[in-house]
């Protein structure tokens, strides 16, 4: 979204973080790292940073929210004071109520809860660093924070942003290239199922745009799969 | 009933006897609020939204001095539906009114430039209300169509010397130059249909709602429902939305 302004954003095909125009930032994974929480996981997509821990399965009062045939995920999407340039005041606000119900939505189709009647599975991101392209990066970390609380799972769900800056159709747009982009596209997806689980988007494109940058998109989303499965395998292996 | 539904659909039929595309009948009535700067009532089948417009004078975002303000809200209110609470907006009407939000801002549907009073200091603003009457269904569709058609028929207040609000005077009209219009593409199995009656949205897999613009660019998008839907069902989806989009166009004046 964001003003289109004259910002020059590439320069002779190269990104003004130096990235080639389908090139993500620096990826770090790490799972694990809450030890309160039943999983949890940090996600870094260069200088964005999201936080995610699931709590549960666990008993959902008031009982009238309980599904009595299936359990249910909660998600709560969040941005700490300090993740911004100009403080963020605490506490929700509409973006980050949207944005937790999207989230929650891309994760739905890969958990298995009808084992759990009347519980609760809660996943909460807190994004600690903004710089762009916070909510994939958020669903990223609560995808793995699922796996790692043992949450049945189909599979797990990696997510990221394209757009088109400067007339260039891009990968994982930062801070600024999303302030002053033309249009920009989340997507997350079930990569082994070629399942769309996430998909929003805003600005300017044609029809032959917006499918090319789907396919850049399920091209990213698949490499970001085998990231995920390292960092998972990488926590696991030695511990038998 | 729900399970009905559900079978039609699987077989290609509609709960009321509609093509799978077909949209409900819709109704559009202009300048319906006298107070209001602009408005509008859509009626989709059974389902109503009132789409209001107030503007005001206000101070400009610090990184878009030289344009108006835009700001949708909507209220689900508990005369429309069993379901609706009184209180504050819930996720579904958030989303809702950022999604109908994003479709005009995108679009740059209004020129916001020609709201500015005093650059960086002063600028008008532009409310848009959406008032859901009756809920049957494709609320979203039916509200962005309301949002549109309010803001056509939008005009501007006259100000006086200091820059406050005459009421009940006008001068000119809103400047809209386009006219996005959105259309949710639902899934259900392999079948897309459109317009999802209320019985409809109970079943659904998934949904996807596309703002199109009169050269049939897409200024919008966002993905709803609880299932995935399959990467190269998506082309499909977008066409569907195009192609209809032209028909509800020509009912907006």
């Amino acid at each position: 979204m964001g003003k289109k302004s004259d910002t020059e954003l590439i320069i002779g095909g190269i990104r003004i973080d130096k990235r080639l125009p389908d090139q993500t930032r620096e990826i770090k994974m790490k799972v694990g790292n809450i030890l309160s929480a039943n999983g949890s996981a940090e996600v870094s997509f260069g200088n964005t940073t999201a936080l995610a821990s699931v709590h549960g399965p666990r008993q959902l009062f008031p009982r009238h929210l309980q599904e009595s045939q299936t359990g249910i995920l909660r998600v709560r999407y969040n941005m700490a004071p300090f993740s911004v340039d100009e403080r963020k005041s605490p506490g929700p606000d509409r973006r980050s109520t949207e944005l937790s119900k999207v989230i929650r939505l891309a994760l739905e189709p890969a958990v298995f809860l009808d084992d759990y009647p009347k519980v609760t599975v809660d996943g909460f991101v807190e994004i600690i660093q903004a710089d762009g392209s916070t909510r994939v990066t958020g669903i990223n970390a609560l995808s793995l924070a699922l796996a790692t609380a043992g949450i049945p799972m189909k599979d797990l769900v990696a997510a990221c942003s394209v757009g088109k800056i400067n007339g260039t159709l891009v990968v994982d747009l930062n801070g600024e290239e999303d302030n002053n982009s033309e249009s920009d596209v989340a997507v997350a997806m079930i990569p082994n199922r070629n399942l769309v689980t996430l998909l929003q988007m805003d600005g300017m494109l044609t029809k032959e745009e917006l499918m090319h940058l789907l396919d850049l998109a399920k091209k990213t989303c698949k490499k970001i799969y085998e990231m995920q499965r390292e960092a998972l395998l990488e926590k696991y292996k030695g511990e038998e | 009933m729900e399970t009905y539904a559900l079978e039609l659909i699987r077989n290609g039929k509609r709960i009321d006897g509609r093509e799978l595309t077909q949209f409900r009948d819709i109704e559009i009535k202009e300048g319906i609020i006298e107070n209001a700067e602009g408005s509008a009532y859509v009626r989709m089948g059974n389902t109503q939204v009132i789409a209001g417009i107030k503007m005001g004078v206000g101070t400009p975002f610090p990184d878009t001095p030289n344009e108006g303000i835009l700001s949708v809200n909507a209220e689900f209110t508990p005369l429309a539906s069993p379901d609706f609470e009184s209180g504050p907006p819930g996720e579904n009407a958030i989303e809702l009114a950022r999604v109908v939000d994003r479709g005009i801002r995108e679009s740059k549907s209004i020129e916001m430039e020609k709201l500015v009073i005093a650059p960086g200091e002063k600028v008008l603003s532009v409310f848009i209300d959406i008032y859901i009457i009756d809920n049957q269904g494709n609320l979203l569709d039916a509200a962005a169509l309301a949002a549109l058609s309010a803001l056509l028929n939008t005009r501007i207040p006259k100000l006086d010397a200091e820059g406050k609000i005459i009421r009940g005077e006008h001068e000119g009209k809103l400047p809209v130059v386009h006219k996005p219009i959105t259309v949710s593409v639902c899934k259900v199995g392999d079948k897309l249909f459109l317009d999802p009656a209320k019985e409809e949205e109970t079943i659904l897999d998934a949904k996807l709602s596309i703002a199109v613009m009169e050269d049939e660019k897409i200024c919008a998008m966002q993905k709803q429902g609880s299932e995935g839907i399959e990467f190269d069902v998506l082309e499909k989806m977008v066409d569907l939305a195009m192609k209809k989009s032209m028909e509800l166009r020509k009912l907006v004046k």
